[in-house]
């Protein structure tokens, strides 16, 4: 049946997806499926809301997979410009949700900047380095630095330091790849260190409950520490081998918070166990090594940088989420990349996985 | 370390990438191990423990809420307080058929159509693993009946709860506000707070009135029981239990009976009144009319009642005191007339021949007395007792729009006043600056003139004018008005006072200030424009009438054939301070479309002082006293 002409769409459809990264993307996506369905309470409702974002996100990856790296080179400078206009304009008339300040109300729909630069940040760092590349010294990695360090100032602001620390972190990456001198990152991590006490005062009162909710959850058992207690005590009661597909009694006794989104971890932990877990990390890390394959072989300096810091953002995000569900980390709310209920993160992901695809696919017709 | 440029060598970099990525992937697989490492911790190790915890004895932390802090006049009646009441919970998520489950309640105790539909707004608006009346204030009989047959409703409790009451209904609910359940709105304030773990249990919030704006005094601390509960989620024994810390108590300087006596003298007229304790700033009464009673929200409000509230033309919900803004009329003289002995634009035995018009000169237009003819030979003292509006006219013109702004606004004008209870609005006392932002345009000498009888742009709200009276009552001691006079400590008991202290003393000069109430008391005296409500009366009293123009409908307002003729007639105002010699009692009164001030609005002062000052009820409220306040 394959006809030239069937054939022909097959790869114009195909052409630019990687199968190896879709394939595992769809593995994890189905895991997050499921346990969304347990999560939501088995109502499927749920499930195909979910599926409608995932649609979205297949859409806006098989675009950014279509646009070849040097086109995406361009967008860098003026997404992050915009970006950066988002974030102020946030500052100024941003709607506040929550206590927060994130949302901007363009009548039609809101937007969330940080969301954005979560992309624009290492593209326009990447751009930045791969634009001087010959010459690279030590004030380009500082002026890369500020260009960084502005966004992450106005979305910490916000507040929302969960986003911050993510992008914090995307951008590191990216400094990190293009070959920031061991020493400088020696003596960033002492200053870092040294300054926590700093940081300290400069946090909101939550913020630092929740720090402290870490060392003993039983201090606040109604307010910060009520989710570390009780996801932990989901996680704890996983066992081995899980309570078994759609039977967390902690889940569905509604003790559990935010079950569909940040804590969804929480449901598959309980009714999955340790087997589960160690699954799921295994599938996060082939996602990362296939996202660090592409970057080893990436053509040039840009591709490379992107494509690294894509990678290890993503790593970041899982990371992050599990630790906080796990009582590792303080609760910031970074939901579970893949798994948690969400359209705008899975969109911001999906934009990622494209990108890195659009890296593989390219990757020959510059080589040669 | 080479600093050198070098011409940098593509394979070279690449392998240091690629060194780079590699130390990355390390990193990444050790903190894998680690999270990995906390998995086999907590889900191998202590995976007993929290089985445990939540298998055979989930624990669960259960909120007590706290007892909501009481509301007292300044006499100790209660105007706000709580009493238990059994009330039949459904938790939704525990009951299998739930139609079923309320068809089979109905033969146990009445539930009506409206329980049913309130039952469904309150499922809508909450998480199914709560516990939600249906049926409140059960009969001692319903509570046993159900009792009896509570085999066979899973999931359907009686509990006892505590239900806010305002025993005085309509009486000062513009005052004390009313509270409801809270809404998301609410949710996300409580969070920006960061009171979220204070909240977890409560699900009523004050939403308006003192509620409202001393929430956190009123709420308390809530404390909670962590207990067993077994696999049906029943409580099986308290592990440990924090007691909630209720509430502090409101302790008001307004006094009920005054209030009482204030809405009643009102009559059925739409308007505000506001009783203000010139040595504290106190506020002793505020009456906003109409009125609403707030029993009506706390069960949540059903629809028709709302509709009737909020559809109502005359804005029951409008608290008219301080958000009601209109010009002042003829009460602001007393003010002009301190700011000219103050700035010393006139002298007392300064005269002038009043025929009846003023005239700017080069300008056509005539401003014109409200007496035709004029009043002749007129001085200051006279211009108020007669309320002179030429005498007015030609001191607006001397003294300037910007002077006169920075005097009187001294006095709580154009400013909010800072009560503290919210939505008050600042009112306008107008000056060059204010009309080039609010119109873009310069200010003209002719709006200076109108301004300074109390009408062009000016515009106050009764609290304003109640707060005003006060500081010449109190001789320039402005005081912040406020209805708390006290928070009382619902552990210690310990009493403290709302800062009584005056916010600033205006340093006027004796003799002026007593010349302004001179002529304020001969106001009330054969003369006067109050004598009539001023006759007979056995203590000495100040006031000033006012009659404001309605010259058109507000924005707005939709056009109601009957009622266009009323609501254009003139607003009256009163402003009085009593007695004259040593002041308890200042007093601002609007009455909307209520014709001339000294007829409708000063004896309705009259007859509160007579309270006031000598005990003496209203003839209105003497007939069927001991029937209290029946059909009210």
């Amino acid at each position: 049946m394959a006809t030239p002409a069937i054939k022909r769409i097959v790869t114009f459809l195909a052409g630019h997806i990687d199968s190896f990264l879709l394939t595992s993307l769809l593995v994890l996506l189905g895991v997050g499926l499921m346990t969304l369905y347990s999560a939501g309470e088995q109502n499927p409702a749920r499930v195909t809301s979910q599926l409608a974002n995932i649609g979205v996100a297949f859409a806006v990856m098989w675009v950014a997979a279509n646009i070849p790296p040097h086109i995406l080179k361009s967008f860098a400078v003026p997404a992050y410009i915009i970006g950066i206009v988002l974030l102020v304009a946030v500052d100024l008339f941003g709607e506040i949700v929550n206590g927060a300040q994130r949302w901007l109300d363009l009548g039609v729909t809101r937007i969330q900047p940080s969301e954005l630069m979560k992309i624009a940040v290492p593209l326009m760092l990447a751009w930045y380095f791969d634009r001087y590349e010959a010459t690279l010294r030590i004030k380009h990695f500082a002026i890369a630095a500020v260009m960084l360090l502005v966004p992450i100032g106005f979305i910490a602001k916000q507040p929302d330091l969960g986003t911050a620390i993510l992008i914090l972190a995307s951008g590191f990456y990216v400094i990190f790849l293009a070959g920031l001198s061991w020493n400088i990152l020696l003596a960033l991590f002492a200053a870092g260190c040294a300054s926590l006490p700093v940081l300290w005062s400069f946090m909101h009162d939550y913020q630092k409950r929740r720090i402290l909710t870490l060392i003993d959850p039983t201090e606040d058992p109604l307010g910060a520490g009520y989710h570390t207690i009780q996801s932990t005590i989901a996680v704890g009661s996983g066992g081995v081998s899980g309570k078994g597909w759609l039977n967390g009694t902690q889940t569905h006794l509604d003790f559990l918070p935010e079950r569909t989104t940040d804590f969804i971890f929480a449901v598959f932990s309980e009714e999955f166990g340790l087997v589960g877990n160690g699954l799921l990390l295994c599938l996060f890390l082939i996602v990362i090594g296939r996202g660090l394959v592409i970057a080893a072989d990436a053509p040039s300096l840009f591709a490379r940088l992107l494509a690294g810091s894509l990678a290890l953002s993503f790593f970041t995000y899982a990371f992050v989420n599990m630790g906080m569900v796990s009582g590792i980390l303080p609760v910031v709310g970074v939901p579970l990349p893949l798994i948690s209920y969400g359209g705008t993160a899975l969109v911001t992901l999906f934009l990622g996985f494209g990108i890195l695809m659009s890296i593989r696919t390219n990757r020959k017709l510059v080589q040669t | 370390m080479s600093r050198r440029i070098e011409i940098r060598n593509p394979e070279v970099e690449l392998a240091r990438f690629r060194a780079r990525l590699a130390v990355a992937g390390g990193v990444v697989v050790t903190l894998f191990a680690v999270l990995l490492a906390r998995f086999f911790y907590v889900q191998v190790v202590q995976h007993d423990y929290y089985h445990a915890l939540a298998e055979n004895n989930r624990i669960s932390i259960v909120p007590v809420m706290p007892n909501r802090g009481l509301i007292l006049d300044r006499n100790g009646v209660v105007l706000a307080h709580n009493y238990s009441a059994y009330t039949l919970e459904i938790t939704p998520s525990k009951v299998a058929d739930l139609e079923a489950t309320i068809g089979g309640l109905t033969s146990v105790v009445e539930i009506t159509a409206k329980d049913r539909k309130r039952f469904k707004r309150l499922m809508e608006e909450s998480k199914s693993f709560e516990s939600l009346p249906i049926r409140t204030r059960l009969s001692e009989e319903e509570v046993a009946r159900f009792a009896a047959n509570r085999y066979r409703f899973p999931g359907v409790e009686i509990n006892a709860r505590l239900f806010r009451q305002y025993p005085n209904g309509e009486h000062a609910a513009h005052s004390i506000g009313y509270i409801g359940r809270i809404s998301d709105r609410d949710l996300e304030q409580i969070e920006a707070r960061g009171d979220t773990a204070n909240y977890r249990g409560t699900d009523h919030i004050g939403k308006f009135g003192l509620e409202e704006s001393y929430e956190h005094e009123l709420h308390g601390i809530t404390g909670f029981d962590r207990v067993e509960v077994d696999s049906g989620g029943r409580a099986v024994r308290s592990l440990a239990r924090q007691a909630p810390v209720s509430g502090n108590n409101l302790i008001l300087a307004l006094d009920l009976r005054l209030q009482e006596v204030a809405e009643n003298v009102f009559g059925n007229y739409r308007g505000a009144l506001v009783a203000i304790e010139p040595s504290t700033g106190g506020i002793l009464a505020l009456v906003s009319r109409p009125s609403f009673d707030p029993n009506l929200f706390v069960d949540g409000i059903d629809p028709q009642n709302w509709d009737a509230l909020n559809n109502n033309p005359d804005k029951p919900l409008n608290n008219r005191a301080l958000q009601g803004q209109y010009p002042p009329g003829s009460t602001f003289k007393p003010f002009m007339a301190l700011a000219a002995l103050e700035l010393g634009k006139r002298s007392p035995s300064y005269t002038i021949a009043d025929p009846g018009y003023f005239t700017l000169p080069g300008v056509s237009h005539r401003w014109r007395d409200w007496k035709a003819g004029g009043h002749g030979m007129v001085d200051l003292h006279k211009s108020i007792v007669i309320s002179c509006d030429t005498y007015y006219y030609g001191l607006a013109q001397e003294l300037g729009i910007d002077a006169i702004h920075d005097f009187v606004s001294q006095l709580g004008f154009g400013g909010k006043t800072g009560i503290d209870i919210k939505g008050e609005q600042p009112g306008v006392l107008p000056n060059q600056a204010w009309k080039l932002k609010r119109y873009k345009q310069k200010w003209f000498a002719g709006d200076t003139i109108s301004v300074g009888i109390g009408q062009g742009y000016n515009l106050a709200t009764p609290l304003q004018l109640a707060m005003g009276t006060g500081v010449i009552a109190a001789s320039g001691a402005v005081y912040k008005p406020h209805l708390v006079r006290q928070v009382e400590d619902s552990r210690s008991k310990v009493l403290t006072p709302v800062a009584t202290d005056p916010v600033r003393m205006l340093d006027f000069k004796r003799e002026n200030v007593q010349r302004v109430k001179a002529a304020m008391v001969d106001v009330t005296r054969p003369g006067g424009t109050a004598s009539k409500a001023g006759a007979g009366a056995q203590y000495v009293f100040g006031g000033k009438t006012g009659t404001a123009q309605v010259v058109a409908m507000k924005q707005g307002e939709r056009y109601d054939e009957k009622r266009v003729a009323e609501r254009h007639r003139d607003h009256a105002l009163f402003i009085a301070f009593a007695p004259a010699e040593d002041p308890k009692i200042a007093l601002g009164i609007l009455v909307e479309n209520g014709g001339h001030g000294g007829s409708t609005a000063a004896p309705i002062a009259r007859k509160l002082l007579d309270f006031y000052l000598l005990g003496k009820l209203p003839e209105s409220m003497q007939v069927g006293e001991e029937d209290g306040d029946a059909g009210d």
